[in-house]
Order: structure tokens, then sequence, then C-alpha cells
């Protein structure tokens, strides 16, 4: 697959600048990932693992400190290139009320193609566009107060896809959102993966993160692994060690599986297990 | 409930004042106070008011609304009308007594201020019931736009007037959270005297400031993430355009203003 996100021994750190004297707290000690185009990545860690401030650094809102960052071949210390890199590389945020701008929906998903400086024409196609794409276009001409948490969200991610970006990351898009919008989020964002764009998906759900085509999951500034789901979560005892849960399913198959009963200790989706009991029930009744 | 509130006063419809360019909307108000301050006799307030009248029928607002907007300021109509009523000595004097004393031109002056303050607030809250605050920034912004010559703000004001009318809203929200969790923490900010109230505030505008401000800097975040950069280079979606009706609008203020002024020379009070 070719690459799209290169990143390259990356290390970062905030200074207290209020401690006396001023202390250094260093959030990235060395990672190396490269994600190519088109891939779905979950990116999994508790508090403090460093993810966001990963986040951060494929969109040059962070520089690194050591080590290099490339998005389509471009660094992102480039001041040069900084418009294109945030062109191509979308973000999406926790809190979908702290990213709408604009008191109309549709003035919203048009504000990042207004800074760019797009033809007015060319910015009504797009946000009609990108409205579809998130099945949010009955709403263009609404108060964003007025809607729910998940349908803000879309909003926000629809102002993201305006700028057509081949790549948008997510930091925990769906933490402050009830079950049904964390459904409507998880939708769009397979929905948008399977036209191609490249999803890094930050999250704390582990059933989320089951459904990319690949795991990283980082541990104080590093990344401890990085496999299919499958590979990840079947090392139950790794994740636990690192405050991380697995899916509720694995965790029932690997008690299963202690318990005697002839399972494979790699499933991650309900409906495989459902299947896989039912079978192993059918056999034994 | 609390989330149902209207920011401004704005009166949606379809009307064609409702439909005029914000600008256009804008200049009319401002040769509209012309108008009213031009006029210097009955006459002219007469047409200055026929006009507002006009407005107003076709723009469908309500009459009760442009009661509603009076209602604030009656006490300032009030008080001027006192000061005029007493203060005026030229004239016929129809009543005295002691040091008080009422002249014919104190009545007259005390009525045409009053009617002059009212079609005054009658205009600009025309303007307000049939343009939506954003709509009304974007105008702003645009007639304010040539003054970036003279290194003026145009775009940076007007992008601070749509975030604060965009976060109205969601911070009313939260300080409805806010105040239901500390009076489930035992805060009591109904009772006692004023200052007494005051300082039960302060437990809520601590919290809401602090959220305010982290809010602030996600949403800095974001907008950087969606390349903004400021006022340079930047294109709209709506682009404001004037048509035939908004320069017949502006001829008919116009000849209205030109009516006032003639009516001054015949009748100048």
């Amino acid at each position: 697959m070719e690459k799209f996100i290169e990143i390259k021994d990356v290390e970062f750190s905030y200074m207290n600048e209020y401690d006396d004297p001023p202390t250094k707290n260093t959030v990235l000690r060395g990672v190396s990932l490269d994600i190519g185009r088109g891939e779905f990545v979950a990116v999994l860690g508790h508090n403090g693992s460093g993810k966001s401030t990963l986040a951060k650094l494929l969109n040059a809102i962070n520089l690194p400190e050591k080590g290099e960052v490339l998005i389509d071949g471009m660094l992102t210390s480039d001041e040069e290139h900084l418009y294109d890199i945030r062109k191509r590389v979308g973000m999406v945020f926790q809190n979908p009320d702290n990213q709408i701008v604009a008191t109309v929906v549709e003035e919203d998903v048009a504000f990042a193609l207004e800074n760019i400086g797009v033809e007015p024409a060319e910015i009504r196609r797009r946000v009609d566009e990108a409205l579809k794409t998130v099945g949010m276009y009955e709403y263009r001409e609404h108060a964003p107060h007025k809607l729910s948490g998940g349908q803000k969200q879309r909003i926000a991610i629809a102002g993201v896809l305006a700028m057509q970006p081949e790549c948008i990351v997510m930091d925990e898009p769906t933490a402050m959102l009830d079950p049904i919008g964390r459904c409507e989020i998880m939708k769009t964002i397979k929905q948008l993966n399977a036209a191609g764009v490249t999803i890094i998906l930050i999250t704390h759900y582990m059933d989320e993160a089951a459904q990319a085509g690949r795991v990283v999951v980082m541990d104080s500034g590093r990344v401890i692994a990085d496999d299919v789901p499958k590979k990840v979560f079947s090392q139950m005892e790794m994740l636990k060690s690192v405050g991380l849960d697995v899916p509720d399913v694995t965790e029932l198959t690997h008690a299963l599986i202690a318990e005697g009963c002839s399972l494979p200790d790699d499933i991650i989706s309900e409906d495989e297990c459902f299947e896989r009991l039912y079978n192993l029930l059918k056999k034994g009744g | 409930m609390i989330k149902d509130i209207t920011i401004g006063q704005f009166f949606p419809g379809k009307s064609i004042i409702h439909r005029l360019d914000p600008r256009i909307k804008l200049l009319l108000t401002v040769i509209y106070i012309v108008m009213l301050f031009t006029a210097s006799g009955f006459t002219g307030l007469l047409a200055a008011s026929l006009y507002m009248l006009a407005a107003f029928i076709i723009s469908g607002i309500p009459i009760k609304m442009m009661l509603k907007s009076i209602k604030p300021i009656l006490p300032i109509i009030i008080f001027t009308g006192i000061l005029n009523l007493f203060f005026i000595s030229s004239g016929d004097p129809l009543v005295e007594w002691h040091f008080i004393k009422i002249t014919d031109d104190g009545v007259r002056t005390m009525i045409f201020m009053a009617a002059r303050i009212i079609l005054l607030i009658c205009g600009t809250s025309l303007l307000t019931y049939t343009t939506s605050p954003i709509t009304l920034t974007d105008a702003i912004e645009r007639i304010l736009s040539p003054l970036k010559v003279i290194k003026f703000p145009a775009h940076e004001i007007a992008m601070m007037m749509t975030i604060a009318l965009r976060f109205i809203p969601t911070l009313i929200e939260e300080t409805d959270k806010i105040m239901s969790a500390q009076k489930a923490r035992g805060a009591d900010m109904e009772s006692g005297n004023l200052i007494h109230r005051a300082k039960a505030l302060i437990p809520i505008l601590i919290p809401l400031f602090v959220s305010a401000f982290r809010r602030a800097e996600e949403l800095a975040l974001a907008m950087e993430c969606r390349c903004y950069h400021g006022g340079e280079g930047r294109t709209r979606l709506k682009q404001l355009k004037t048509a035939p009706r908004d320069y017949v609008a502006v001829v008919i203020t116009l000849i209205f203003l030109a009516a006032v002024i003639v009516l001054n020379m015949f009748s100048p009070i």
C-alpha cells in the first residue's frame, strides 16, 4: 500500500512553564508509524499515553521535537506546506459544540472552504455534497445548537469533509455522545473509509477499535502493539497490563477457553462469537 | 425551554423587507434616522411616520411586536417629556403655579420629542425584526471592509460577533447546568438581600468562565485545523447581491427624505 503518513522516531514534550524551575513533560518517546492511503487505523491507549498529541502532529498543530512527520511526502515543519497539509488531513475533536463556528449548519460546513478561498459556486456544491454524505442535508438551514450530539458531530465531520481531505483524524469523536450518536458516527466513518478516505480513529471504546482495519496501541509515549484487531485483542494480558480492556466478547471467549472450551482466541465481533458459541453448543448438545 | 430563546429579536418572514439586501437595509435605516432629525415640524414627522407605518405593514410584523419594542424605552420617553414640559419657558403660559410654569411651546416640544423617539425605536426595531443577526453581522463586515485600508479590523470584529452569537445558546445551557449542579450541592440563590444574592452568583460565574476559556481554546484549535488564517483571501458561501427592489427602496426613502425637507420649509413648527 502506498504510504500516506510517515512518522519517523518522533519525540514530543510539553513544557510546564509555571513550575519553578520549568519542568519538561515528555509525551512521545520515539514513535515510528507508517499509514497507507485508504487505511482505517484505530489508536488505543489510556489517558496520558500520548495518542491525542500524536494526532496533533499529523496536521502541523504540534511540531515534533525530534524526528519528522511526512504527510504525502511533505514535512509538517515546512511552513510553506502548512495549508496543503491541513487541507489533506482534517481533524475532528471530541466536543462537537466547540468546533462549530457558525450559527447555521451550511455556513459552518462552508467555513473551511471560505478560509482556503474556494469560489462561491464551488463552495455551494461541496457543502451540499458533504452534507449529503453525512446524511444531514435536510438540516442545512438549522441552528446547530438545536441538534443532537450525534448530529452536531456529523456536521463537524461534514465541515472537514468539505475540504475533500485524503485523511481524517478523529480524536475520540464519540466520547461525548449517547449510544445512538456513537452508532451514527461509526456508520459515517465506515462509509467514508469505504469511499477511500484514510481514517485515523483515536478511541477508548474497544468495540469501535475492533471495527478498524488496524489497531495501534500506545502506552507512555510509545507504540507497543500495531497489528490487525484480531491479533491485537488476542493479547489480552498485554492490553490489561497497560490499563486497557478487550471487547466484551473477547473477554468472554478467553474465560471460556480457560474453562476448557474449544474456541479460537481471536474473536472480536459479536456475530462471530454468537456463531461459534451456537456451533459449540449444538455439537455438545 | 431555555434552549429555545431567540437571539436578538429576529422575526422570520418572507416579505419584501425581509428580502432586501442587509447592506441596503442598514443604509435605509441611516437615511430614515436622518429624516427624523431633519424634520423640524409636525408635518415632516407625519411624513416620516407614514413611511414607517407603510414599511411595518409591508414587513408583516405584528403591531404587538412594535409596541413591545417601545415598552423598555418608555421611562426615557417620560423623562425627556417631563424635562421638556418644565424647562421650556418660551411661548404662552398655560399653567403657572409658584415656580412651575408650563407653556404651549413646552407641551408641543414634549409631544414632538416623544414622537421622534418612538419613531426612532420603531425604525431600528424594524431592521432587527427583519434581519437575522448573522446577516446583519455579514452586512456590517462588508460595509466596513473598505476601512481595512486604514487597518480597521472589519473581518475580525464580524468573526467575533458571529462566534458570540453562536455561543450564546451554548453558554446559557451551560449556566443552567451549573446552576442545577450548585443547587444540588446546597447553593442558595433565591433568598437574602441583593448583596447576598449577588455573592451567590460567584459559584456559578467561576465555573462558567473556566469552561468558556476551555471552549475558546478548543474552538481556536478546530478553526486552525480548518485552515483559518484571518480574513485575507477569504471567500464567502453566500454572496450579497443587490436586486432592483433594493434600488426602488432607496429611491422611495430618498423621496420621503426630500418630502420632509420640503415640508420643513412650509411649517417651521
